[in-house]
């Protein structure tokens, strides 16, 4: 990247505390539009709370987010989203009643419009626009690989697929910036390949992503920056080569104390 | 604010399709099949049935508005309600009111109804549900204790424990609605509005968007879902469909009495949406076919009757946890099932 692209999200100051532990604190950081960034840390260093702030689920206790230069730090969850905030859940969180193609359309929410009376009364636009609803479901189907799956109950997907359904659901509303927790966990070596790749077809259509991930050949093969958290606290961050051989990095992963 | 055409469209490349899942033949089905079901229904009155067996079939699609309804607030949406038959009464006594009391016209009771329900169902559904777990459970369960002793308690009005009588029967010019027979095709043709408004809610993207609310609220709020909008319409929607099924009970029956309005009906409710099938379209017509002909059925057995009934209940909810509904499905995959 020769010249910086804009700032999509911008995260300043934030901090969240749980009773006495200190789940995130004081964190700095920004993510590029168009580039893939990846969140690393030992468990419990604060990435899923990170991205539940991000995303809304909890309140950060300091701190804003910005979505391009917007605070969103306030709005409600599903306002974040409309917004253009897309995201996965590292513990799944599939409508498994549904059918996995249900699972999309519910994906298509924010970019359709019938409401609950055009709904009741079965409205030539409700159903033209069910129609269109059901086709770019399909296609996100084809496009993750479970198009064979479409007519299942997506609680009888695997692990891996129930993953990737989420990440077709989140992608059905469009989203500029991509959060995905942990979407290789779990799943097979193969599947973390499909992943990778998946992630990064999608950067190169123009998403940008926020990752966060255990699978360090996944981080390293598809990220162009990492952000490198312990206990809440950024300790690294920079290009993928350049944070593998940092010393704190190491001395996190390694479980050596440094007194300093 | 960015506009959602500013947003990378993942899938721009990709055409439509245009092919249609398994799904979308299912719910043709279905429509015709609700259609048929109530075509069947619509000549009871015509084959000279006495007064009471039309009346059972006005109470079955009385029933049927009232667990109908109820499965889609809690089998599609998830939100508890305890007081189901409260916006029930609240609508019976609302039009009994209208008719016996005020003296206007009868057919106002009907709106009127549907309208005390839902302002109801707005003021408890504001606080309750805009917070996640069972405040609606707790909420709801509180206002039918309170209508209970209103109902009881305003003499004046409700005719108190005796019961609301006086109720002026709707009439068509000159044609009254005063018999069963006469009564049933309104109470017919509102049943299958009813019925059929619901199906198309649950099959449309507002239904998609309460039955994800149902299993993951979070979810459903990450991909830019108002659950506290929708859970409000839904239980609007529906105390107003309780109100109506309530307008219909008083002008059927021309009587209203607090007993059938408390506590132990709204629970019965619940237990029917569980029997007939949990978040089953089908399973209401089961439900509300079983709450209508058991107490008939079991007549006989006086005392022992809410024992069998409750013994059954529960035999059923333990071989077959997804109700009645769910056997008539074990039936179809058996009948589908790959034979050499």
């Amino acid at each position: 990247m020769s010249e910086t692209p804009p700032t999509l999200l911008d995260v300043r100051g934030l901090a969240c505390r749980f009773g006495g532990l200190q789940a995130v604190a004081d964190l700095d950081f920004a993510v590029r539009a168009g580039e893939i960034k990846a969140i690393i840390g030992p468990n419990g260093a604060g990435k899923t709370t990170l991205f539940n702030m991000i995303s809304g689920v909890i309140a950060p206790s300091a701190g804003q987010i910005l979505l391009s230069g917007e605070p969103i730090d306030r709005l409600p969850a599903f306002q974040r989203a409309r917004r253009g905030l897309g995201r996965t859940f590292q513990n799944l969180q599939i409508f498994r009643e549904m059918t996995v193609l249900e699972n999309v359309m519910v994906g298509c929410h924010t970019r359709s419009h019938c409401g609950t009376a055009q709904a009741i009364l079965r409205t030539s636009s409700a159903r033209s626009e069910e129609h269109a609803i059901r086709g770019r479901s399909q296609a996100l189907l084809a496009r993750v690989g479970l198009s064979e799956r479409a007519g299942e109950p997506a609680g009888s997907l695997s692990f891996g697929d129930s993953k990737l359904l989420e990440i077709a659901r989140a992608l059905a509303a469009s989203p500029r910036l991509l959060l995905l927790d942990e979407p290789a966990a779990g799943t097979s070596h193969d599947a973390a390949l499909r992943v990778g790749e998946l992630i990064r077809e999608l950067n190169r259509d123009g998403l940008t992503v926020l990752l966060v991930e255990h699978n360090m050949g996944l981080v390293m093969d598809v990220s162009h920056s990492i952000l490198v958290l312990d206990h809440g606290r950024k300790i690294a961050e920079g290009r993928p080569a350049a944070v593998r051989d940092d010393p704190a990095v190491l001395a996190a992963y390694l479980g050596e104390d440094d007194d300093a | 604010m960015a506009k959602p055409s500013d947003a990378v469209d993942p899938i721009a490349a990709v055409t439509d399709t245009g092919t249609r899942d398994p799904g979308g033949r299912v719910f043709f089905g279905a429509r015709s099949a609700l259609l048929l079901f109530f075509l069947a229904l619509l000549p009871i009155p015509l084959f000279g049935f006495n007064d009471y067996i039309v009346s059972l079939g006005t109470n079955f699609l009385i029933n049927l508005i009232l667990i109908a309804s109820l499965n889609v607030l809690m089998g599609y949406c998830g939100q508890i309600s305890l007081g189901h038959a409260g916006f029930y009464g609240l609508g019976a006594y609302a039009a009994g009111i209208v008719s016996a009391r005020l003296g206007v016209n009868p057919w106002l009771g009907l709106p009127i109804a549907c309208l005390v329900s839902a302002l109801a169902a707005l003021v408890i559904g504001i606080p309750a549900l805009r917070l996640r777990g069972h405040y609606l459970a707790m909420a709801t369960l509180g206002f039918n204790a309170i209508l209970a002793v209103l109902f009881d308690q305003l003499v004046s009005w409700t005719g108190g424990p005796n019961g609301l009588l006086g109720v002026k029967p709707l009439a068509l010019g000159n044609f009254v609605l005063s018999s069963q027979a006469r009564i049933f095709p309104l109470v017919w043709l509102c049943a299958a509005l009813v019925m059929f408004a619901l199906l198309n809610l649950i099959q449309s993207r507002v239904g998609r968007a309460i039955r994800a609310i149902a299993t993951s609220e979070v979810a459903a709020q990450s991909l830019g879902i108002d659950a506290f909008r929708y859970k409000l319409i839904v239980f609007v929607l529906t105390a107003a469909m309780a109100g109506l099924a309530g307008s219909l009970y008083v002008e059927s029956n021309l009587y209203a009495s607090p007993e059938s309005f408390g506590f132990s009906p709204s629970i019965l409710l619940v237990a029917m949406v569980a029997l007939g099938g949990w978040a089953r379209y089908g399973g209401a017509i089961l439900g509300a076919l079983i709450y209508t002909g058991a107490p008939e059925l079991l007549r006989t057995f006086q005392d022992a009757q809410l024992l069998i009934f409750g013994a059954g209940m529960i035999a059923v909810l333990l071989f077959f946890p997804g109700g009645l509904a769910a056997v008539g499905d074990s039936f179809v995959r058996f009948w589908q099932r790959p034979r050499p």
